[in-house]
């Protein structure tokens, strides 16, 4: 395998992504990572030079419209699925001492 | 006839002609759910009371004319990644396992302005990542022509209820091929529309970039009256385009003379199943006696799509995904400490082994200092995947090819291997990255009774090119 994927680097990935893994999913995402590394590197092959990065298929711009509201108050329906609500509020833990 | 029996467009007409109800189509697909659901297990959820309360109604409108579409009492079934006011709507995810959506998404809305009667939502790989419709939270989907073999995925859950008879049609999302690769393997028309053609709001995304929703259905007529209706300018959906060549109906003609279509080389290499290609070379016969220029060429870069899929999809997926955080919606991990703990313990806890994997990947291929190398190489690669089509679509009306390498794996075979199931993706995966419209369409059975599927892939906006050549091959006795 090419790519070694290390400890630091799944720790560093797990911050990113906001997850914790099991040292056991560690080990596993270890290997799949790099494996999966291995094989996007194939792109590697391929002389890029000169050529734009595409990332949309069509030559869109932004979308602009007048910043006017067109829904009414949703807020009660909203929060009902919030799992944490106070005073027509999301209720987060803690976030600071 | 028997009512199950009819396809969706039949259906509608038998309704209007007073030969049928959209209360008896309900009742039937209920009945037909009750016998097969607990072997097939194709919705997440079923919302009869609803269903029974919208027929009444759908009916009483169709009697005072004031609802007279293609589609008015037909029963649908929606994939759970779109959003429908009221209705549960988890993505097949433990972190979804509570969401009431307050809005519908406007593909669905069309069909119920239409006055199309949703069934319920059906089971997908969870948040559209997977091929089999085994990586769901709520247990895995079985192929109505075989149980011991996935339906494939992600849209497995409506491509098994159309083939089961438990609704007339079904909503899908394609982002890699998960519209048609579940339609070919069981054995009914998936078609994914041109980038933009339906509206993206209210479609929980994955690969915001590459998703479309698109049809499940009997027949290519069916396919084209769906088209007809979901496809539509949204205002709410920026990547939205506003099209006027809707008339997808228009294009249900048998006839190909003159059409040019290319065959990919590329498509009929090592890999491909002898019985695939067997089933999908005969279907290219068919079009050849029916009138259509058939030849065989090198479309290149095939290898590379797969690999520049899974970069620009995993990177798209790691950001799309952050929404679920367990403070707006969905599930909140029961013991934590403080904000970030929450955080993380919510989504290891919500999230399946294929989300987090994806979620890693692309979180990795986005950071600092491995951007240039992964992330915009792979968007590199993209716009040279787009110029071979856009060479190919100068000298061809339609690319046919198989749908996926083999016809339905076995339950359980593919999870062991993921990366072995991602190469299962070649023919689909170049489409969504290049913006095309593709076709699946059922050309046969391989000696296990599984279906085998044709693909047909046009340039951008020529869905109708698709739809008349593959109308024309399904009447081709």
């Amino acid at each position: 395998m090419a790519n070694v994927i290390t400890d630091e680097t799944i720790e560093y990935v797990g911050i990113l992504a906001k997850l914790e893994l099991s040292d056991e999913e560690k080990e596993q995402a270890k290997k799949d990572m790099g494996r999966m590394l291995d094989y996007i590197d194939k792109l590697a092959e391929l002389d890029t030079t000169g050529i734009e990065p595409m990332s949309h298929v069509f030559p869109v711009q932004n979308v602009f419209r007048e910043d006017v509201v067109t829904n009414g108050d949703e807020s009660e329906k909203t929060l009902k699925n919030a799992p944490g609500e106070k005073d027509n509020m999301f209720m987060v833990p803690k976030t600071f001492d | 006839m028997e009512i199950l029996e009819y396809s969706a467009v039949a259906l509608s007409a038998a309704i209007r002609e007073g030969k049928a109800t959209a209360t008896e189509a309900v009742e039937a697909v209920l009945a037909r759910i009750d016998e097969k659901e607990k072997d097939i297990n194709a919705y997440v959820t079923i919302d009869r009371d609803q269903a029974l309360r919208t027929a009444a109604s759908v009916q009483e409108k169709i009697e005072k004319g004031e609802l007279s579409g293609p589609l008015a009492g037909v029963p649908v079934a929606v994939k759970d990644n779109m959003c429908t006011e009221g209705m549960l709507t988890t993505c097949s995810s433990k972190i979804l396992e509570n969401f009431i959506p307050t809005f519908t998404a406007e593909a669905v809305k069309n069909l119920e302005k239409a006055g199309a009667v949703i069934i319920g939502k059906t089971n997908m790989d969870e948040f559209a990542m997977g091929s089999t419709t085994e990586t769901s939270a709520y247990g895995v989907t079985r192929n109505p022509w075989n149980t011991a073999h996935v339906p494939g995925g992600s849209s497995g859950g409506s491509a098994a209820a159309v083939a089961a008879g438990e609704c007339f049609f079904a909503l899908g999302s394609d982002t890699g091929g998960s519209i048609r690769q579940p339609a070919s393997f069981c054995g009914v028309v998936g078609l994914k529309p041109t980038y933009g053609t339906v509206s993206r709001y209210g479609l929980i995304a994955y690969g915001s970039s590459l998703d479309q929703i698109g049809p499940l259905t009997k027949n290519v007529a069916d396919c084209a009256a769906v088209l007809e209706l979901i496809a539509s300018h949204d205002t709410k959906d920026s990547t939205s385009v506003r099209r006027k060549d809707t008339d997808f109906t228009s294009a249900l003609v048998n006839d190909v003379k003159g059409m040019k279509i290319g065959i990919p080389k590329d498509y009929f290499g090592a890999g491909l199943d002898a019985e695939v290609k067997e089933a999908v070379l005969a279907a290219a016969k068919v079009l050849a006696e029916k009138g259509a220029v058939v030849e065989e060429f090198d479309l290149s870069l095939v290898e590379y799509a797969i690999p520049t899929y899974f970069t620009i999809a995993a990177a798209e997926a790691s950001s799309n995904l952050e929404r679920f955080d367990g403070v707006k919606y969905g599930y909140r991990t029961p013991a934590y400490e403080g904000l970030h703990n929450m955080y993380k313990k919510t989504r290891s806890e919500g999230f399946g082994a294929e989300v987090k994997r994806r979620i890693m990947l692309g979180s990795f291929v986005l950071s600092s200092g491995y951007y240039d190398a992964y992330y915009l190489k792979a968007l590199k690669v993209k716009a040279m995947i787009k110029k071979a089509f856009d060479d190919a679509f100068t000298r061809y009306d339609l690319i046919l090819g198989p749908v996926a390498p083999t016809t339905a794996p076995r339950l359980g075979e593919s999870l062991q291997d993921p990366l072995k199931m991602y190469l299962g993706d070649i023919y689909t995966i170049s489409v969504n990255l290049a913006g095309l419209p593709g076709i699946s369409v059922p050309c046969g059975m391989d000696a296990k009774g599984l279906p085998i599927g044709l693909q047909l892939i046009a340039d951008r906006f020529q869905e109708k090119k698709l739809i008349q050549a593959a109308y024309t091959y399904e009447n081709k006795s």
